[in-house]
């Protein structure tokens, strides 16, 4: 690993620039629109950008599946919560960090416990999983249980000024920046190596001396806390939290259906995904039915498991053969 | 006799009775899961598939709801059949099962619940059948027949199969697939075919499951996700593949929800199943009567 880092950081240097200076057009451009419509979208949009390549850092990269993003998620949306009425001061960074670390460590432990298994335990734990946190937060009355609760958001943003939506929007866009740079580097470290070498051959893998468990739980707690960090912000972003609409199954299935329609294999395929499906859906939600938006995600997402394995991004390596 | 013991011993037997039930409900995926290694999380959709036939059925002609479940059954063995030739073309051909094949059925989960909201939206559905609602009283015990009946009908069903995998060519056919598919082959049998037969029964049982179900409670489209969690915790439990094993994890499992239900309140009844699936992949991943 550390032998493999330093040039790997030094390569990523040029790719983090450009991403922050598209960033950086991006909120910009926003700015000088000036709809808030824009913005509440855009969220949206690079929330399902964090969530997905979240889950492929995990999933496509390893070759385990989560099923239990909306876990992760609702416990970063939760913490916000409790932060908020505890210490109403604390600044959504923060938040989002503290957030992320719960996550990650849920993401550990359940890891710790059913990794050593076949993969499938772990998927069907996080399938579980997404259950248990739904019981322990309707069962938790300072959260509001199952009434939900009400979060007021700030009438200004701190810093910037403006809606507050535009600092929620920030703070994703920076989230957005930081898993992708991180995506990035893995693939092209000696982690993203033996991540690859435990998807292509977990039995080889371990003969030939690669740590697998420990490659494992990197990547379930990296992958766990960056979707606990994505669900920190929503409490503010929704202003209305309940345990059915923060485990809907749509948040689980978008992260999943994403990467698989974008490709799995590199960190371009998430992001391909989250803009298409993520557009796509609204588009629908604005001029059919909200009904009929999240089905989309589903409809793809079996449409390409069966026709097209490698995604967007592998119908084009294809073609350039 | 005190309150509390009478309580307990109540909580017991409602447990066992809803035991049986999730046998019913658990042994569609010890067939798929099991046996033909099939990793089939859509399952619970199925049942709530089955569980709006007999709704259907019941409301529309006043049919029985589980004789409605039977007049169904052919049509959710073709059903299993198609969605097993999909996932065989398109995943198990491929060696591709356990990223994109797991994803194949999560998007059919989700797809069959969106449509079912769609279709019924999220309003509770119930049943009108003769057997809910009354109950027997057998000195200190309540057995309210909504939930004896399910439980009747589930052990003929999962005594049934298992019959069937012992006794029947088709069914001994079926146990050599988990075992060697390579050398069922040499024998001159097509295994896809029988995989393709044995998954046309694991979700032929989903009907009957999905009757036992809108009897048992009222549903709605999304409850399904619930019973995700409880059969695999069932089947884990019970050792893959053994139906023996399934039915002492289902009563276990029964008795377990019961007594939370009634000392802790029905709400944390959900946890449980989650409790037991992570104690038993820690402790014994090969379950009570593991192979």
């Amino acid at each position: 690993m550390s032998a493999g880092a330093a040039p790997a950081g030094m390569r990523a240097l040029p790719f983090t620039l450009v991403l922050i200076a598209i960033a950086a057009v991006i909120f910009l451009c926003g700015r000088w629109l000036g709809s808030s419509y824009a913005f509440f979208m855009g969220y949206v949009v690079l929330q399902y950008v964090v969530l997905g390549t979240a889950w492929n850092i995990l999933g496509g990269y390893t070759g385990y599946v989560n099923f239990g993003v909306t876990a992760f998620f609702a416990i970063g949306a939760y913490s916000t919560v409790v932060l908020h009425k505890l210490v109403p001061a604390t600044p959504l960074p923060v938040m989002m960090l503290i957030g992320g670390a719960l996550a990650g460590l849920v993401g550990l432990g359940t890891g710790y416990l059913t990794l050593r298994l076949r993969g499938v335990f772990f998927s069907i734990a996080t399938l579980a999983l997404a259950v248990v946190v739904q019981t322990l937060i309707t069962n938790w009355d300072f959260v509001g249980g199952a009434r939900g609760v009400y979060v007021l958001r700030p009438r200004v943003a701190p810093l910037i000024g403006g809606e507050y939506v535009q600092y929620l929007f920030l703070m994703m866009l920076i989230m957005t920046v930081i898993v992708l740079v991180t995506a990035r580097a893995i693939e092209r470290s000696a982690l993203g190596y033996g991540f690859a070498a435990i998807r292509d051959d977990e039995g080889a893998a371990e003969a030939s001396g690669v740590p697998t468990l420990r490659l494992k739980l990197i990547a379930t707690t990296l992958s766990g806390g960056f979707m606990g960090m994505a669900g920190a912000p929503l409490p503010y972003y929704v202003t209305y939290l309940d345990p059915a609409s923060g485990f809907s199954l749509n948040y689980a299935v978008n992260a999943i259906a994403m990467p698989l329609i974008g490709g799995t294999s590199s960190w371009l395929g998430p992001v391909i995904g989250a803009v298409l499906v993520g557009g796509l859906q609204e588009t629908l939600r604005v001029t059919i039915s909200s009904a009929v938006n999240v089905l989309v995600a589903g409809v793809l997402m079996v449409a390409f498991v069966i026709l097209a394995p490698q995604g967007i991004v592998g119908l084009f390596q294809r073609k350039r053969r | 006799m005190d309150g509390t013991a009478n309580l307990l011993l109540n909580a017991i037997v409602s447990g066992l009775l809803l035991g049986g039930f999730y046998a019913a409900v658990s042994v569609g995926i010890a067939i798929a899961f099991g046996l033909l290694d099939i990793v089939n999380i859509a399952h619970p959709a199925f049942i709530l598939l089955g569980s709006y036939v007999a709704f259907i059925g019941n409301s529309l002609w006043g049919i029985d709801p589980i004789l409605a479940a039977i007049i169904a059954l052919p049509a959710f063995y073709l059903l299993g059949m198609i969605v097993y030739q999909v996932y065989y073309v398109a995943f198990e051909r491929r060696d591709d099962q356990s990223l994109r094949g797991l994803s194949f059925f999560f998007g059919l989960l989700f797809i069959t619940e969106v449509g079912l909201v769609l279709g019924f939206g999220v309003d509770y559905r119930t049943v009108q059948a003769v057997y809910i609602g009354p109950s027997i009283k057998l000195g200190l015990f309540d057995l309210p027949l909504r939930l004896l009946v399910p439980f009747l009908v589930a052990l003929v069903v999962v005594i049934g199969l298992q019959l069937f995998l012992s006794r029947t060519f088709i069914g001994r056919a079926v146990q050599a697939v988990a075992q060697d598919q390579q050398a069922l082959r040499l024998m001159a049998a097509n295994p896809t075919r029988i995989k393709r037969i044995a998954f046309g029964l694991s979700i032929a049982t989903a009907s009957l499951a999905g009757a036992f179900l809108i009897i048992i409670q009222p549903i709605e489209p999304s409850i399904g996700r619930e019973y995700i969690g409880r059969i695999f915790a069932i089947c884990v439990l019970g050792g893959l593949g053994s139906f023996p094993g399934m039915v002492i994890a289902a009563m276990t499992l029964g008795i377990a929800e019961s007594l939370t239900a009634t000392f802790f309140g029905p709400s944390w009844a959900p946890a449980v199943a989650f409790g037991i699936l992570l104690i038993t992949l820690a402790v014994r991943p090969s379950g009570i009567l593991g192979r």
